[in-house]
């Protein structure tokens, strides 16, 4: 059975070198999906994915990478807009770092696209009305 | 030259003849008709904006208890309202922050609760006088229950106001929201080329006693805001670049609604309130006209470093606003996301609202008693040393 989950790397500085979804591929033969990176020289690097695959694949991945030295993080449920609440000023938007949350030029409101959130809640501390939030 | 006198726009309002439009609406009639023209088929053109302003709270009377009681410490929900001032009034400030949830609930949720009809706990405490014998007393109140709510917001409606971004390498939660490090994104607020005095920047009509739309109740301009900045440098459109004239506003919150005034919370920083304010601009003549047709391209804020704890924070760039509207800037070299803290959308719905209200009659026009200071600088707080030792 197939088994799809999303997870935030976290790599120490001097650890973006290794080439980690190479061996989520090759090794374990899962899909793959790059959602967002952010690499920069001296300092802590971040890589959300999607990985699909199946489950026993996909476990026997998390083990390998458990072993390694990154901090992995599953990124569970999803983030709630409440929209009656929501005053659409877009404080939300400029934080979201999957360009999730968006306003529409023409008539501003805002876009929630819950297909391109990887659920790193910034939108939840940024609004000021706590429209956004993550249900426990 | 087309000159109108208020009175004369009154008595088409009255008769429900005036021709109203809001300030996005007028910018395409004056590129096409050019402003005397705009000015001789328009009457009014309605402003608006709906952004967090800590500036706010509102005198309370409670009405008097049997037996009378003095008031000298009062909190609403366990946030603490002042009281120094007649027995039962007390004024509650929106930014108060509630003695038991903290930055959860605050002054500016008391008002939204009490706008919103809900009962809110009324708790004081008396050290007791011959005419005043209660010491403490715990009830319910509404909007309904006491004599008079009334909002007075010492300083709302900035004319323009800095962006904000954040240099350092951690993120900081301000006032102007989340900033995220090295420069990650860049927040503004103002509703821009719709904002009451972008559109009327050396105050011909806007000025003290103009009558306005405030959380969806009519209320008015009470005074010069407090750090009143007319003297800001400005354009050649004279729009001021940056923070400029504020203004200090009043109104019945019994006759107010939830949907203009919402209480907010920023992460860190502590709680605000998002006030709805429609101002009406009278096309008194053809300059009120042209300024009225202001366009984000040509109204420019620069962009300030927040990670400086300093009282002047450097400027990063200087920008318009078409540019931060766009959704990103250029700084340091690369694109930086943009957001604004104010609603655009809510707004523009205020000003469609007073649009409505002008243009049936239930809306008429105040001239003002007297203007807005045509120059003021705020004053520094300087730290008295001897004071301080």
């Amino acid at each position: 059975m197939n088994k799809k989950i999303k997870v935030l790397f976290t790599f120490p500085p001097g650890m973006v070198g290794k080439p980690i979804t190479y061996c989520l591929v090759k090794d374990y033969d899962l899909w793959v999906n790059i959602l967002h990176a952010e690499i920069a020289p001296d300092k802590a690097g971040k890589l959300v994915l999607d990985i699909e695959g199946r489950e026993e694949d996909v476990e026997r991945a998390l083990d390998f990478l458990a072993c390694e030295e990154l901090q992995v993080q599953i990124l569970n449920g999803s983030i709630s807009w409440d929209e009656d609440r929501c005053l659409h000023c877009g404080a939300c938007t400029s934080v979201c770092p999957a360009h999730a949350l968006t306003l529409d030029p023409v008539d501003w409101s805002l876009k929630f696209d819950r297909e391109k959130c990887y659920v790193c809640k910034l939108c939840t501390l940024a609004c000021p009305v706590k429209a956004m939030s993550m249900p426990i | 030259m087309h000159y109108k006198s208020f009175d004369e726009i009154n008595e088409k309002i009255r008769r429900k003849k005036a021709v109203v439009v809001t300030a996005e609406e007028i910018k395409g009639i004056v590129d096409e008709k050019g402003p005397e023209q705009a000015c001789r088929e328009v009457d009014v053109v309605t402003t608006a904006t709906f952004g967090p302003m800590c500036s706010s709270g509102a005198f309370l009377n409670f009405g008097h208890s049997d037996p009378p009681i003095r008031m000298s410490k009062v909190w609403l929900n366990d946030v603490p309202a002042y009281a120094g001032i007649a027995a039962v009034d007390a004024f509650i400030g929106a930014t108060e922050l509630s003695e038991t949830r903290g930055f959860e609930y605050g002054g500016a949720h008391v008002i939204e609760d009490l706008i919103a009809g809900k009962k809110v706990q009324l708790r004081a405490t008396s050290y007791g006088t011959d005419c005043y014998p209660r010491r403490e007393i715990t009830t319910y109140i509404t909007k309904d229950s006491i004599n008079q709510a009334v909002m007075f917001n010492p300083r709302n409606c900035y004319q323009n106001y800095g962006a904000a971004a954040n240099s350092s390498d951690r993120t900081i939660y301000t006032y102007m929201g989340a900033l995220l490090p090295m420069l990650g994104n860049v927040n503004y607020s103002t509703s821009g080329e719709l904002s009451p005095l972008i559109c009327d920047p050396l105050y011909r009509t806007i000025g003290i006693g103009t009558r306005i739309f405030l959380g969806g109740a009519q209320g008015y301009i009470a005074w010069e805001g407090t750090q009143c900045n007319p003297s800001q440098i400005r354009a050649e459109n004279s729009v001021p670049i940056g923070g400029a004239a504020t203004l200090s506003l009043i109104g019945n919150m019994k006759e107010m609604s939830q949907r203009y005034i919402r209480a907010a919370t920023f992460h860190k920083y502590g709680v605000s309130m998002f006030v709805g304010v429609g101002i009406p601009i009278p096309l008194i003549n053809p300059e009120v006209a042209q300024n009225a047709a202001v366009r984000n391209r040509d109204v420019y804020t620069h962009i300030f470093d927040y990670s400086v704890q300093r009282r002047s924070k450097p400027a990063l760039a200087r920008v318009s606003y078409e540019q931060l509207r766009s959704g990103s800037v250029q700084l340091g070299g690369r694109s930086v996301p943009t957001a604004p803290l104010s609603s655009l959308k809510m707004a523009r719905e205020i000003a469609d609202v007073l649009k409505g209200q002008i243009s049936s009659g239930e809306f008429l026009l105040q001239e003002p008693v007297m203007s807005l200071p045509a120059e003021a600088s705020p004053k520094s707080l300087e730290i008295d040393e001897v004071a301080d030792r």
